[in-house]
């Protein structure tokens, strides 16, 4: 096996991105619009004598199993949807504040409550806000087409462990569900129990030959202790912050208008630009990639120069990430929003027409 | 060692030489040891790991000289799961209060059980929440006073005593199952026996072994350590029968 | 008769539960009432020590394994 070109579902995509990544083991729990995940890898799972797929009894049992077996050494991953992944934050929580290296993936539906199966962004709080209790963060990226969410999944695995961190990849029910061609990277061998020893010197996978046991906990009782672990948390958020941001602009050297978009959206977006662009209109895309780390510079840069007229914001929701647009313009240019839920992506048309109307 | 005299006891060296956090008498801290003497003895230091809860035995990993893992409330058992599937070749257990398996972590409990994950559950039923300061457990005894049920425990309002060790040897999953006491010399020992035979089945592959540990609780039930015996014996054990409920072992040899 | 036994207790590792007291089949041990550790807490010791047989009940029961059991070499 090496690499190979297929026409493949976001969700599986996703599910074979994973396994060619050396994925040892994955837990998780049937959810729409992401269950092709766990199908796929079922299915699979015999032609990987070392990897293990286990259907958990809940959401809440699946990260937990995650959270043992990652500390455990294993490159480990879970995948959920929205309802579910309000349901994994505290193991999150843990995981993130244990220094835990692992991946997991939400493919979004609409919210609030139980709400619909249909596409949405409406997670972008929980997924770059922190999400479940205590100052955490994720590395967050949000993939526009299955070959993404291929790539990132691929390489989230080991960005975890250079960061010792929980990897999310922040897709949606669209994303999951349509069929793309994909490139799909050559398979990584799965790593023998000694290779993993050596990969990963922290894992409680029993004292061996280690003069010192290892102990896996986020448990810090003392005030001290518990700040000191704050500090060296925050203190890797912001190497992250200076090492991994990554973005996409599309046609924005000139814009005088800047449309803000991730994921989904920012699909649709960029064929409001083209259209725009026909029409003779200066406007332009300003795409992040990771939501955390956010790409604060690049828009930073846009919202100082005297051309650049206002910001429009397109999400799959009612204004989440638009928040974070607004800290970093602060208050030089406006910024617009529109979106769309219930699973309902604004056409290139209706968001040009929004924009027209701010002109 | 002294001269003319040969050891009998000592405490294990499994067993850190850190002061444990237990108040004088509890149960948990014999466990503990037992545990550790086992490991010793079957010369598993360096290959098992510990999955402790939220409870009581939080700090489990601070006194046991051996890998271990510190899951959220309930979650032991899912935690553990993660271990074992990883590391198939290694011993693995968990230590759960009686809220953390039975209240918040009963699904948990029930489905690695259910599914016959091979490791080993040690569960302390002292019938009470200690960390928090003496609630309710779901093993609170009826009529029970707690600072969650000041009047005693009323079933009728919140539910009935939770025989776990009867409840998870119905599963098919479960290998071995017993209720032993730490509340005399000769349970105590009988306690050590039966956590080596969960170790020693585990390493069989069989299934899930299953130990509820009646316990106590001299700071929350109020009573002396020597007057938590006579509450063990006259009112734990009357509602939660010690025995082997199941042992897969036992049927074989017939 | 009964062979010669010998116990040793950690002082600063006893929590003066008594559970050692109150199994000793010989009756060998007392909680220390007037004295305390570093701790603040009154410890167990052995008062009687030629009636010891080094059954090892009390460091069996020792939640803290404050107990270290000898029996005389024939």
């Amino acid at each position: 096996m090496d690499k190979k070109i297929a026409f493949m579902k976001g969700n599986e995509a996703l599910a074979e991105a994973a396994l060619r990544a050396g994925m040892t083991g994955y837990f998780g729990y049937p959810i729409t619009p992401q269950t092709e995940v766990i199908e796929y890898l079922c299915k699979e799972a015999p032609k990987y004598p070392k990897f293990t797929v286990l259907q958990a009894e809940s959401e809440v049992s699946s990260i937990n199993m995650v959270y043992g077996a990652a500390a455990a050494g294993g490159r480990i991953m879970t995948t959920t949807s929205s309802p579910g992944f309000s349901l994994m934050q505290e193991g999150i929580s843990y995981i993130a504040c244990a220094d835990i290296p692992c991946v997991i993936a939400n493919v979004q539906r609409g919210g609030p409550g139980l709400g619909t199966i249909q596409p949405s962004q409406g997670d972008y709080f929980q997924s770059v806000k922190g999400g479940g209790h205590g100052d955490y963060k994720l590395i967050v990226f949000a993939p526009n087409s299955v070959q993404e969410v291929v790539d990132y999944t691929y390489n989230a695995f080991d960005l975890a462990n250079k960061w010792m961190c929980p990897i999310l990849i922040l897709s949606d029910g669209a994303i999951g569900q349509m069929m793309e061609k994909v490139i799909l990277p050559e398979p990584i061998p799965a790593r023998t129990a000694e290779e993993m020893r050596d990969e990963k010197p922290w894992a409680t996978n029993g004292k061996g030959k280690r003069t010192k046991r290892n102990i896996i906990t986020s448990l810090n009782i003392q005030s001290d202790a518990m700040e000191r672990r704050n500090n060296e948390l925050q203190e890797k958020y912001r190497r992250i912050e200076g090492e991994e941001v990554r973005y996409e602009t599309y046609k924005a050297d000139d814009a005088e208008i800047l449309i803000t978009a991730y994921g989904l959206s920012s699909r649709v977006c960029k064929k409001a630009v083209d259209i725009a662009r026909e029409q003779g209109l200066k406007i332009g895309l300003v795409r992040p990639i990771t939501l955390w780390p956010f790409p604060t510079k690049v828009i930073d840069e846009f919202a100082s120069k005297p051309n650049v007229k206002f910001f429009m914001d397109v999400e799959m929701n009612v204004g989440q990430m638009i928040e974070d647009v607004k800290l970093v313009v602060n208050g030089r240019k406006p910024v617009y929003f529109y979106g769309r839920t219930g699973g309902i992506l604004a056409t290139a048309e209706e968001i040009l027409e929004q924009i027209k109307a701010k002109m | 060692m002294k001269e003319g005299y040969t050891l009998v006891y000592k405490r294990p060296d499994t067993l850190l030489k850190t002061r444990m956090h237990y108040c004088p008498g509890c149960f948990h801290s014999i466990l503990h040891k037992l545990i550790m003497e086992v490991v010793e003895e079957m010369g598993i230091q360096n290959d098992v790991i510990g999955v402790s809860p939220v409870g009581c035995s939080v700090f489990a990993y601070d006194y046991m000289d051996v890998d271990f893992q510190e899951a959220a409330h309930g979650r032991a058992c899912a935690v553990a799961t993660g271990i074992k599937r990883t590391l198939p070749n290694h011993p693995v257990f968990t230590y759960q209060g009686d809220g953390d398996l039975a209240a918040i972590g009963l699904a948990e409990t029930m489905h690695a059980c259910n599914r016959g994950e091979k490791f080993s559950i040690f569960f302390v039923n002292n019938a009470i929440y200690g960390m928090t300061g003496g609630q309710m457990a779901p093993t609170t005894l009826e009529g029970q006073i707690t600072t969650t049920s000041p009047y005693g425990r009323d079933p009728k309002n919140v539910g009935y005593p939770m025989k776990m060790a009867e409840m998870v040897s119905q599963l098919p999953g479960v290998a071995y199952c017993e209720r032993v006491c730490l509340n005399n010399p000769a349970n105590v020992r009988k306690a050590k026996k039966s956590i080596r035979k969960c170790f020693e089945i585990q390493a069989q592959n069989l299934g899930t072994t299953f130990l509820e540990v009646v316990s106590n609780c001299p700071t929350n039930w109020r009573l002396s350590p020597i007057k938590t015996l006579d509450f063990v014996e006259n009112n734990m054990l009357k509602y939660y029968p010690l025995g082997v409920k199941k042992d897969v072992t036992a049927t074989e040899e017939k | 008769m009964a062979a010669k036994g010998l116990v040793e207790i950690s002082v600063e590792t006893c929590k003066g539960c008594g559970l050692c007291v109150h199994y000793c089949p010989m009756k060998c041990l007392a909680i220390n009432e007037a004295d305390t550790n570093s701790y603040g807490l009154h410890y167990a010791q052995s008062v009687e020590p030629d009636k010891c047989i080094g059954c090892a009940n009390c460091a069996v029961m020792c939640p803290d394994g404050a107990i270290t059991v000898y029996k005389q070499s024939n």
